[in-house]
């Protein structure tokens, strides 16, 4: 276990130094010279070979990058185009909103997806089944940005229940439309998971011993069937963590949710490469460390993983 | 793969055959979009600004007095041409770098799969809108940052079948008759991975459209006026209230392709694999 403790996080470094590798390249990449960028095209040429030396665009690719490494790692993801503010401080007061926001669609779509999933597994090829199927076939298939302007129409202005968008005072009524469309991607997949690991734990030997040993069906699901479905589950739910960094992009910006998804699609609206740049890289680390939080759970859910060494 | 047991599978699964149709009618419609599409797609028509659904236009004009049907049956040509040529391209990709990986192993085999983790570490619409934005938008940038967002899951996918295929005797026999490394790996390896590369393909296509309406959605793909489903969701967000068939037709044209796409996904893996999960 110690070994395969070491190794994957050894694995999460190289993956962080990867990732930084690949938003270098892309910001190398950008069009546009990174130097006019940053002061304008009218400047004079001294201006420019002074800023161009002190980014040190005229080393090598390697110098180069090992010097945006310093950078990112002192916490310096360069400053917006257009409101000179730092970004990784912007950064840091948006994630929070989207980490709400992600939380609440997490549970929205657990939630529904087990609970739904398991009520298909249990009643298999009944009408519910069937229509729970038809349902997750479409949640898989939704856009997720016209998902959000339907049920914006539908749940605010012809049936005025709820705020349209922004996020009032922090009530929780402003999360509920834009938490449901972020999940529901999610639950579809959910249900999908749920529905056929507990249909593959529901034929197993034991299943039939508890029944014949005089437990109730709900308790035999509850106790024993949906404890050892349950791993594939959550590898699901953690995965798909990297659905919802990108699904906030989208949601964020139609329901006016100040967090990093509306802060990244405000930096590609202005040409604000910094803006795109960091939230690219912040969203990808947050997702290797996420995973490999669902590693360190799965080590702890499967003992099987934890002897293999 | 015989025929008569495909048919056999087909007629137990209306579903399948119901979106196998529906996909060839949306094909053949998007070949044909200037003689199916009552109206110019592009052209402006200042006496028929915002009008809803009616006979004269069955999905209603936009801001701009455009017909919409017309601008859903054109922009079906972008979203299938781009979900059809990033599924091929990345496939192809997929299958080559997975098989040179799976098969030959060590450093080889170091590097790729160092290369597909890497790409799978980023949310895949957070990279494919970093390269996008790195490169001049249209539709070439479209295609390029969702093909080098979508062959790693392939590449993955192949190399583990490689792996355990390589240790079969059919190779083992290709290798006593004499056979070079690649022909073995592009005549006798490869081919036998087709059938689950089938049943990928037609699962991630559905993704790969979604993906492309997104992109169009936040401006990064083909930019208007040319019609995508993404972009007229997009550009007429204003008028949700006032005019919502602005917007509910091309986000229904999405979500039809997109499940059709994933019904026909789900029968082909059903009839190819039952076991694999993807």
């Amino acid at each position: 276990m110690a070994i395969y403790l070491v190794r994957r996080i050894l694995i999460l470094i190289l993956t962080l130094l990867g990732i930084t590798f690949v938003t270098f390249l892309l910001i190398k990449s950008l069009p546009g010279n990174p130097v006019e960028g940053l002061i304008g095209e009218r400047a004079e040429q001294a201006t420019v070979e002074r800023i161009r030396r002190e980014l040190g665009a005229d080393q090598p690719l390697l110098l180069q990058y090992r010097g945006y490494l310093k950078l990112v790692f002192t916490g310096n993801l360069g400053t917006s185009y257009y409101t000179n503010r730092k970004v990784l401080d912007d950064l840091k007061a948006k994630c929070l909103h989207t980490f709400e926001l992600a939380f609440a669609a997490m549970l929205f779509a657990s939630l529904t997806g087990i609970l739904l999933g398991t009520l298909m597994a249990v009643t298999r090829g009944s009408i519910i089944d069937r229509i729970g199927l038809l349902i997750s076939a479409g949640g898989i298939s939704l856009p997720v940005f016209w998902l959000g302007l339907t049920l914006m129409l539908i749940f605010s202005f012809l049936i005025p229940l709820l705020p349209p968008s922004g996020m009032g005072e922090g009530e929780l009524i402003y999360l509920i439309l834009p938490a449901s469309t972020l999940g529901i991607n999610s639950a579809a997949y959910i249900v999908r998971i749920t529905r056929s690991s507990l249909l593959e734990v529901l034929s197993q030997p034991y299943i039939t011993t508890a029944r014949s040993k005089g437990l109730t069906k709900t308790k035999v699901i509850l106790k024993h069937a949906l404890k050892n479905a349950l791993l594939p589950i959550i590898t699901l739910i953690g995965l798909d963590f990297g659905s919802y960094l990108n699904g906030s992009v989208l949601t964020e910006t139609i329901f006016g949710w100040d967090g990093v998804g509306r802060y990244a699609v405000e930096g590609i609206m202005r040409r604000d490469y910094p803006v795109v740049m960091g939230t690219v890289l912040t969203g990808a680390a947050f997702f290797v460390f996420i995973n490999f939080f669902v590693d360190l759970i799965y080590l702890y859910l499967d003992p099987r993983i934890r002897v293999r060494d | 793969m015989e025929w008569e047991t495909l048919i056999k599978h087909l007629k137990k699964n209306p579903w399948a055959v119901t979106s196998l149709v529906i996909i060839l009618v949306f094909i053949l419609t998007a070949f044909l979009a200037p003689l199916l599409s009552p109206y110019d797609p592009l052209s402006i028509n200042l006496d028929s600004l915002k009008l809803p659904p009616s006979s004269g236009h069955l999905f209603g004009t936009d801001s701009k007095g455009r017909d919409i049907l017309s601008r859903v049956i054109f922009g079906a040509r972008y979203s299938l041409l781009i979900g059809f040529a990033v599924t091929f391209t990345s496939i192809t990709f997929g299958i080559i770098v997975g098989a040179f990986a799976g098969y030959f192993r060590g450093k080889t085999d170091i590097i790729i799969t160092m290369l597909i983790d890497l790409v799978l570490a980023f949310p895949s619409l957070l990279l494919a809108i970093g390269i996008s934005v790195a490169l001049p938008p249209g539709i070439m940038s479209v295609f390029l940052a969702l093909t080098l967002v979508g062959w790693a899951p392939f590449a993955r996918l192949i190399r583990g079948i490689v792996l355990s295929l390589r240790e079969s005797q059919f190779v083992d026999a290709a290798k006593v008759i004499g056979c070079s490394p690649l022909r073995i790996l592009f005549l006798h390896i490869i081919p036998n991975c087709l059938p689950i590369t089938i049943v990928a393909a037609s699962l991630k296509i559905g993704s790969f459209i979604l993906s492309e309406s997104a992109l169009s959605f936040l401006g990064l793909g083909i930019q208007p006026p040319t019609p995508t489903w993404g972009s007229m969701v997009s550009l007429n967000r204003t008028y949700l209230l006032s005019s919502p068939w602005m917007i509910i037709f091309p986000g229904l044209a999405i979500m039809v392709t997109v499940l059709i796409f994933n019904i026909l996904g789900d029968f082909l893996r059903d009839y190819l694999d039952p076991h694999l999960r993807i």
